[in-house]
């Protein structure tokens, strides 16, 4: 990060959307060779059994799986240069159908859980790093190690157990049947759908079912929140320009407020975008603990069919979306940060 | 640098601004007490420039930061440092804090990391003025501010930049120039060209010179080099191993040095003339346990039996200024026996500590 | 061994209050699972598989009572057992992963940065990308991969997962361990050793090495808690170890959240506090590190200073 009169913002964007193509190339070529170079036959592991020998050497040859390694390599990457990420094998679908049947799910669960997290995991941080070693500070620490330390299926099976009948919160799916079938689909986002419908009974069936898997998940990276936010803050309040801030006798609220909250919440940006990955592992479990019909949710049934046609294109996806996401927080980490865009 | 002996411009003008009477800070460890300033007196008047000098670790910056409250977790100090008729030391760390910024300035050594990296130039003169003066309109904030960075030689057009787009000499004049703007009676300066090279040094230099000019400002200047004292300072004290050994005019001091501590720190300035390198051998005592007597004797040439068993007085010097040394005097309370040079084998022992 | 005692004491003698404490409690609570893992057989009142005892079949979703103190699963496993069990799980796991990630990561970290060039930048590119990618993705993927692949036996399920842990964490030892050798080959006893014709082996392994291992432990704890949970997860997901093959908490917490609308607590909430216990120790035990070395964190316990009265003639 040189000081030179070329580094300006859409210069910056430029360059590191470029970077995006050689790191996803790369991740592309770990998944298929991992998934590839795996023992066994993917085609008689998903459909053996169900079909006879003639007809599976039938789907090897359609699938391309006996044509030489480095072709059906070539063949991965230019079908996904065009955004096709393969059928599954099972129930022979396209993967891009699945993701948008069930991407949807997945997505208002994360976003929801996220913003959750955001806003009761920053103001928690900021707290317990400005009052360090204070009674809040232990209390909100030992919070935020709990909440990571509780695996997401155990707080699911709690709030099951013990909060989802008093409070009448339903524990399995994102509605009711009826909602799904009255609600009409027009973004394959059940949560933005239902408000297009309008019906407030269907609005409120939907944000009930969405309020302790949001909850749960949101938990987790909380803690994740919590901790980061803490450590900035005591190292930005330790930094020689809030020294100086407070040697110029600005009032103490200000010192922390502009100088310390402010600067220690830039790298947290940064770091949002590999909370993304946790997020997204976190999703499998929370779907798989609420029955939500998500991403995650169908990964884990596919796994369990064996399904490598499967679960190779929506890791695939994944992946991608990994890469586009830290795209992004880069980006918006150069809106707000003078010196990045140098 | 050579050290030029120049008169600079003496304004007495009778009541300090502030006075320090025997002040002392202390910072805890893991070891015990670090005794970083332990006893030190001295008066600024108005407008006057007091250079401070010693070795690194004597503890003249932690007497800066002492006196403007800028401390450690831990730290203690004590003594009474009258500021505008006021007793600082004693008061409530609120009105304490008040004072900061428009009565009590504070200049860093290292300029790269006192400018928040995320705010521009303008948004910290902005915040520092709207603190201190509530009812500045916006222009009169840009007014003052941009007559304070034209007195430091930036360009009115930078006003708007972020500090990252400053070179260092250029970013230790903004920080000069956000001291002054809020025109404080008494501002340290904690070694502000020590990071800066010496093209830069010497530009930075001009600048405290001419503050007494420019805002009136009685400046604590905290240094290791000599130099920079003759250059911009009216007195000079200078420090070892937590005390004030010697304090006076430049000229007195320089000229006629009298504790053998400013005598070899002068020896071993270099100048144009030098023919060989000065040094003086061992290193600072340790703080947390210093040595008895005088604090130099176990360094000092000229120590006597005296020097390292009983503690110096603090003398007037002939001209004016105070100095604390043996040799000095006073001779009627050296027991006797006490004007034998002390034995050598304490230097290697001292050393070796 | 004086010294060995005072470096090991230096995490207590140089933190003061809270980090203290939790270095204390964390290390407290993570020695009594381990305690637990080692004396199973005898700290269990049943095996993790039993579902008799003398000849006499255990009942099914039993309510904890005085023969089953925290009551049995619908499996007819008594819960109790099974949560002492699953601790020798987690811990045989964890070691495992660790020692796999240590004999892979730590060579390949020392090969990659002594010898740089290309093979150095293929495996940091390989690194990289496995380090971006969702961890648990990552480890779902390996155990999809390695269950049913491995030869057959009691432990067979315990080593995919332990493998598909360590593919997560490797990519840490090597990132770690690669920077370490590129800065320590610099220095000058290296330079040394080259100079009188030591051979890269040797210089690996007698200067390189000993410098590099350091960093183990450190990563390790950092990376214990989240391997417990990653282990739950699989475990909950139904990928890897077998009811029957080991105690598991994640497997039985899958089991036991069909209870959870019933009233039937006791089969979740045991297994699910042990894995938050264990967990909240190792984190303990990390951050009480992570504050101890970490400078920008760290608060020394500093001495109170006491102004002495001052003497007559200063």
């Amino acid at each position: 990060m040189t000081r030179s009169a070329s580094g300006s913002l859409p210069r910056y964007i430029l360059q590191r959307t470029l970077l995006v193509i050689p790191m996803i190339w790369v991740i592309l070529t770990l998944v298929f060779f991992v998934l590839r170079v795996a023992p066994g036959d993917p085609v008689s592991a998903a459909l053996g059994g169900k079909l006879d020998d003639e007809a599976l050497d039938q789907r090897r040859a359609a699938l391309g799986f006996d044509r030489p390694l480095i072709e059906q390599y070539w063949d991965y990457l230019s079908s996904v240069a065009r955004l096709d990420f393969g059928t599954t094998f099972s129930d022979n679908q396209s993967v891009l159908h699945v993701v948008r049947d069930n991407g949807g799910a997945t997505l208002s669960l994360t976003i929801v859980a996220f913003i959750i997290a955001l806003m009761v995991g920053v103001p928690l941080g900021l707290v317990a790093g400005r009052y360090r070693d204070s009674l809040p500070d232990v209390l909100i620490r030992l919070f935020g190690i709990l909440s990571y330390a509780a695996p997401i299926f155990f707080v699911g099976f709690l709030l099951q157990a013990y909060l989802a009948k008093p409070l009448g919160l339903p524990t399995s799916g994102m509605a009711t049947p009826q909602t799904i079938f009255n609600v009409e689909e027009h973004t394959h986002i059940l949560l933005i759908d239902v408000f297009l419908n309008g019906n407030s009974i269907y609005i409120e069936d939907v944000l009930k079912h969405l309020i302790l898997p949001a909850t749960t998940l949101g938990l987790l990276i909380c803690g994740v929140f919590i901790r980061l936010v803490r450590v900035n803050i005591l190292q930005t309040m330790q930094s020689d320009y809030v020294e100086a801030a407070e040697a110029r006798g600005l009032a103490r609220r200000k010192v922390t407020w502009r100088h310390a909250f402010r600067n220690a919440l830039v790298p947290v940006i940064t770091v949002i975008g590999l909370q993304f990955a946790l997020l997204l592992g976190g999703a499998v479990l929370t779907e798989s603990t609420f029955n939500w019909p998500g991403l995650g949710q169908k990964l884990v049934d596919y796994i369990n069919d064996r399904d490598y046609g499967a679960v190779q294109g929506i890791i695939t996806i994944f992946a991608v979306a990994v890469v586009l996401i830290s795209l992004l927080v880069d980006i918006v980490n150069a809106l707000i940060d003078p010196r990045v865009r140098y | 640098m050579s050290v030029e002996f120049v008169e600079p411009p003496y304004v007495d003008s009778g009541e300090p601004v502030i006075s320090a009477r025997d002040v002392r800070v202390w910072y805890g460890t893991t070891r015990g007490a670090i005794r970083a300033v332990d006893g030190v007196s001295f008066d600024l008047a108005p407008g006057e420039t007091l250079g401070l000098v010693g070795e690194s670790g004597c503890g003249k910056s932690t007497l800066g930061r002492g006196l403007m409250g800028l401390l450690p977790q831990g730290a203690k100090r004590d003594g009474e440092v009258w500021f505008k008729g006021r007793e600082i030391l004693g008061m409530k760390a609120k009105d304490n804090y008040r004072l900061r910024g428009h009565e009590l300035g504070m200049i860093f050594q290292e300029p790269l990391t006192r400018l928040n990296p995320l705010m521009r130039i303008s948004d910290h003169f902005e915040e520092s003025i709207k603190q201190h003066d509530p009812g500045a309109t916006k222009d009169a904030i840009r007014a003052r501010a941009l007559e304070a960075l034209r007195l430091m030689g930036i360009p009115p057009t930078r006003y708007r930049s972020y500090p990252h787009e400053f070179s260092g000499g250029m970013r230790q004049r903004l920080m000069i120039a956000l001291a002054l703007v809020l025109r404080p009676s008494f501002v340290v300066a904690d070694e502000p060209t020590t990071a800066l090279d010496v093209l830069v040094e010497a530009q930075i230099v001009q600048i405290l010179n001419d503050l007494r000019r420019n805002f009136h400002t009685s400046l604590l200047l905290i240094t290791h080099n000599v130099g920079i004292v003759a250059e911009a300072c009216d007195r000079v004290a200078v420090m070892y191993a937590g005390r004030i050994v010697e304090q006076g005019r430049v000229t007195d001091v320089f000229e006629n040095p009298q504790h053998p501590y400013t005598r070899e720190l002068l020896r071993s300035t270099i100048s144009l003339n030098t023919t060989g390198l000065n040094f003086i051998p061992g290193s600072p005592p340790d703080l947390v346990d210093p040595p008895d007597g005088c604090r130099f004797h176990p360094r000092c040439p000229d120590a006597m039996a005296v020097c390292a068993t009983k503690n110096p007085v603090t003398l007037d010097r002939v001209g004016g200024g105070r100095v604390e040394c043996w040799l000095v005097g006073p001779h009627e309370q050296i027991p006797p026996g006490g004007t034998q040079p002390l034995k050598q084998e304490e230097l290697a022992v001292a050393d070796e500590a | 061994m004086r010294k060995v005692f005072k470096a090991l004491a230096k995490p207590f003698t140089e933190t003061a209050g809270l980090a203290r404490w939790m270095l204390v409690i964390g290390i407290v609570i993570t020695a009594v699972f381990v305690i637990c893992a080692i004396f199973a057989p005898l700290l269990a009142p049943y095996g993790f598989d039993q579902t008799s005892a003398d000849g006499v079949q255990f009942v099914k979703r039993e309510a904890p009572s005085g023969d089953h103190v925290f009551g049995t699963d619908r499996l007819l496993f008594d819960v109790l057992s099974r949560t002492i069990w699953g601790a020798r799980t987690a811990i045989e796991v964890v070691v495992l992963s660790i020692v796999i990630c240590v004999f892979v990561g730590v060579p390949m970290g020392l090969i990659s940065g002594y010898y740089g060039g290309w093979l150095d930048r293929i495996l940091l590119l390989i690194m990289d990308a496995l380090f971006a990618f969702p961890s648990f993705l990552l480890a779902i993927v390996f155990a999809f991969l390695l269950t049913n692949k491995l030869p057959s036996g009691g432990f067979s399920g315990v080593l995919a997962v332990s493998l598909s842990l360590s593919v997560i964490y490797v990519p840490q030892y090597y990132r770690v361990v690669r920077n370490t050798t590129v800065s320590a080959k610099e220095a000058t006893y290296v330079e040394a050793a080259r100079a009188i014709g030591a051979s890269d082996f040797v210089i690996m392994r007698r200067y390189l090495f000993g410098n590099v291992v350091q960093s183990v432990p450190v990563i390790g704890t950092l990376n214990a808690a989240d391997a417990i949970l990653t282990l739950a997860g699989l475990g909950f997901l139904g990928l890897g170890i077998q009811s029957t093959e080991a105690a598991e908490w994640g497997h039985d917490l899958n089991r036991a959240l069909a209870d959870a609308g019933s009233g039937i607590w006791w089969t979740g909430l045991y297994p699910g506090l042990a894995i938050v216990l264990l967990v909240t120790g190792l984190t303990l035990v990390g951050e009480g590190l992570n504050e101890t070395i970490n400078p920008t964190l760290r608060r020394r316990r500093l001495l109170p200073v006491v102004m002495t009265p001052r003497e007559g003639d200063r």
